[in-house]
């Protein structure tokens, strides 16, 4: 038989006991939903513990050192393979090579100093770093009070919270309610402070560039001055950010943009070893911070950074035991979801073992007129073809809208507890197409004994009696 | 019809020695017992017997619907005994039409469905189908009503559609379980006449069950009796030989 005639006649089957058979298609659909569901929370979980991981940066980010710096630390062990004296210097040449390696978003310095800030006359001595603007449109500064800087030379600070709670007095004791950033950022947005801080000065000298390789005694001839400088500064946010991320430039109480702090040439901690390179105009810096692509993608792009001659530093792909874990999650889940499947074919099996019963008769006719066993096997198969994929269609719109209430539901709850709505329920669109098509082989397979049974049918037997 | 057609000496059916036996608890029915004979192309022959001689079981045998038990039976030159599966459903399909007491037509269906049903399973195409299936009931006399279910017709419209649906393959048999057993003398008139009609026009071999001996004579070329499965009298029809346009005898 044609496939076309094959679906008219199942369909036309299906019609001549409507009652029975769309109670069967929806015992499949209850079954289809309940499978769709748990999965779809199961994938949604776990796109929001992934989100959660990326956004806290601890696997994006490959910190990159200079290998000369430990020279510093042992002298005389250079077991290491590359001799640290050969090694590059970690400097704006080699960080814009850094940037152009395949998979890596931006690569930028980590500048960070101690200096002093004075804020209404009261001097407060605290960690400064340098944000890259990139930053403006990453989802590290969301829950911030205020702006993010205005532009990448702006004269403006954002502090970090507890920086903020002590400019205000407010330090939390330990027992008593955290003060929301709101309340914090309030009293302090707006307003300024001066900054307080040593320029270091290059002073070229007098041109005997000879020594071909740098020595030690070429590194002390290097002269330098300082200058103490003043900056006014305008607070234009507050950020509750964690201090202990892995993403450098948060880790300090108080934020500049990047591109000014580079501007004014801050006498930083290590810069009495950066100046190695005598008379290089190009800075040098002891960390960069490298944002990578996905997090998949750490390890290839550290990779090509230890072959340039630098020391990389990660947390290694954490994603792929949180990926094994929600495999297995989303396992059980499926298990607990096929079960009502598991129930609903049983009641295909059990619906065509009646149709065989009642159309016994019908099934003599069709095999006296010239129907194969195969014919007839295949339109069983077909009915239950047709019950798999409605019943499939049914259920995962039934599931989609028992996840959409799951979600409102809780985002109702978060938001009553003042938290940001999430989205704890996901339905990829394979989801939708393998659940339909594992509803159609679930059905097929439940039609294989009652298609075998039916074709089968003796029609001498089947005619013989009206 | 002065020509006698070669055709005729070409054997149509023959059984050979052909038993089936039911095998129930201890004993052992034989519904048909050794039975042997030979029908030629476009012969009309009757099958007559008591009933539970064995006559549907001697038709379902030739008709592939069942298999012999021992013996052979050949249908247009093919042991059906030897057929797959698959090989007796085409048999069914092309070469043998089916009507029966109870007409059996799929109540869910309409006539022109019903009708056209073993097209489908020919696989051809749904546009040639209902015109053949158009011409089919014509050839019958059913040209209205083909819309309607077998529940809305009446006996004989019924047996119409049956034997509209038996030649939508244009088969070489014609097998005839007493097909005017559900229909009142009138009615059964008009359906023998037709079924006379394709065995005279088209030529179709025709066996035909029945237990009313007259309705026999009066249009089957050769009587066959059964009884107890057995063969007990195989003769030429000479009431009807003598004189085809006789009425109806009592
Ligand atoms: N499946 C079966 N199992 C057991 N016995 C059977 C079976 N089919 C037929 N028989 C027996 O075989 C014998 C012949 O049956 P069959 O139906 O061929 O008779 P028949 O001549 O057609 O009778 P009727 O005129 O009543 O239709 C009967 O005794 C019947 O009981
Ligand atoms: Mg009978």
């Amino acid at each position: 038989m044609k496939a076309y005639d094959l679906a008219e006649l199942a369909v036309r089957n299906l019609r001549e006991s409507v009652l029975r058979n769309s109670l069967t298609t929806v015992g499949i659909s209850v079954g289809v939903a309940s499978l769709v569901a748990m999965l779809s929370l199961g994938i949604g979980l776990q796109q929001m513990a992934t989100r959660r991981l990326v956004r806290s940066g601890l696997f994006d980010t490959v910190v990159v050192t200079s290998r000369r710096d430990l020279r510093n630390f042992n002298r005389n062990d250079d077991a290491g393979g590359l001799d640290p004296a050969q090694s590059p210097v970690l400097d704006e040449p080699s960080r814009q090579k850094i940037e152009q390696l395949p998979n890596v978003v931006e690569a930028y310095p980590d500048l960070r100093f101690i200096t002093s800030f004075t804020f209404e006359d009261k001097p407060h001595l605290t960690m400064a770093a340098g944000v890259p603007f990139s930053y403006k449109t990453n989802d590290a500064f969301e829950g911030i009070q205020g702006s993010f800087f205005s532009s990448d030379m702006a004269s403006e600070v954002i502090l970090q919270k507890t920086f903020a709670a002590e400019l205000l007095g407010k330090t939390q004791k330990p027992g008593t309610e955290e003060t929301p950033v709101a309340e914090l950022a309030k009293p302090l947005v707006g307003k300024e402070m001066t900054m307080r801080y040593q320029e270091k000065i290059d002073v070229p000298p007098a041109s005997d560039v000879n020594g071909s390789a740098p020595s030690e005694s070429a590194e002390a001839a290097t002269t330098y001055s300082i200058q103490s400088h003043e900056l006014k500064l305008r607070i234009v946010g507050v950020t509750d950010l964690d201090p202990d991320s892995m993403r450098g430039p948060v880790r300090a109480r108080i934020l500049l943009p990047l591109k000014l702090l580079q501007s004014l040439h801050v006498m930083q901690p290590t810069g009495m070893r950066d100046t190695t390179q005598a008379t290089s105009k190009t800075p040098t810096y002891s960390t960069v911070s490298v944002r990578v692509k996905n997090p998949g993608k750490i390890q290839l792009v550290e990779d090509s950074i230890k072959k340039m001659g630098f020391n990389t530093f990660s947390i290694l792909d954490a994603t792929r035991s949180v990926r094994r874990f929600f495999t297995v999650l989303d396992l059980f889940l499926g298990i607990f979801g096929s079960l009502a499947l598991a129930v609903a074919s049983i009641g295909i099996v059990n619906t065509l073992v009646m149709a065989i019963l009642e159309r016994r008769r019908e099934i003599g006719i069709m095999k006296a007129i010239g129907a194969s066993d195969i014919d007839v096997k295949k339109l069983f198969f077909a009915e239950a073809g047709v019950m798999g994929a409605l019943g499939g269609a049914l259920g995962v719109a039934l599931g989609w809208t028992i996840g959409r209430v799951i979600n409102l539901g809780t985002n109702v709850y978060l938001r009553s507890q003042d938290l940001a709505p999430e989205q704890i329920w996901f339905v990829p669109w394979w989801l939708v197409g393998s659940a339909i098509a594992f509803a159609i082989v679930v059905s097929l397979l439940s039609g294989l004994y009652p298609a075998a049974r039916a074709a089968r049918l003796d029609p001498v037997q089947a005619l013989r009696y009206e | 019809m002065t020509t006698v057609s070669p055709l005729t000496s070409k054997v149509a059916i023959r059984t050979e020695n052909v038993c089936r036996h039911y095998a129930m608890g201890e004993s052992l029915i034989r519904a048909v017992d050794g039975i042997s004979i030979s029908i030629p192309s476009a012969e009309f022959v009757a099958l007559l017997g008591t009933s539970g001689s064995g006559k549907s079981s001697l038709l379902n045998l030739i008709a592939g619907l069942d298999r012999p038990t021992s013996g052979a039976v050949l249908v247009e030159g093919n042991n059906l005994a030897a057929l797959s599966r698959e090989a007796l459903a085409r048999h069914r399909l092309r070469t043998v039409g089916m009507v029966f007491q109870s007409f059996n037509l799929i109540p869910s269906m309409t006539v022109i469905e019903n009708v056209e049903l073993p097209l489908r399973f020919a696989e051809v195409d749904r546009s040639q189908r209902d015109s053949l299936a158009r011409e089919a009931l014509e050839r019958v006399g059913l040209s209205r009503r083909l819309d309607h279910r077998p529940s809305e017709l009446s006996g004989g419209e019924q047996q119409r559609t049956a034997l509209a649906r038996a030649l939508i393959n244009r088969p070489k048999l014609l097998l005839a379980d007493e097909p005017t057993g559900n229909l009142d003398s009138h009615t059964g008139t008009e359906i023998m006449n037709l079924i006379r009609e394709f065995n005279e026009s088209l030529g179709m071999t025709v066996v035909m069950v029945t237990h009313e001996r007259a309705l026999a004579e009066q249009y089957a070329q050769r009587l066959i009796f059964l009884a107890d499965g057995k063969l007990v009298d195989d003769q030429p029809n000479v009431v009807a030989a003598g004189a085809p346009s006789q009425g109806g005898r009592a």
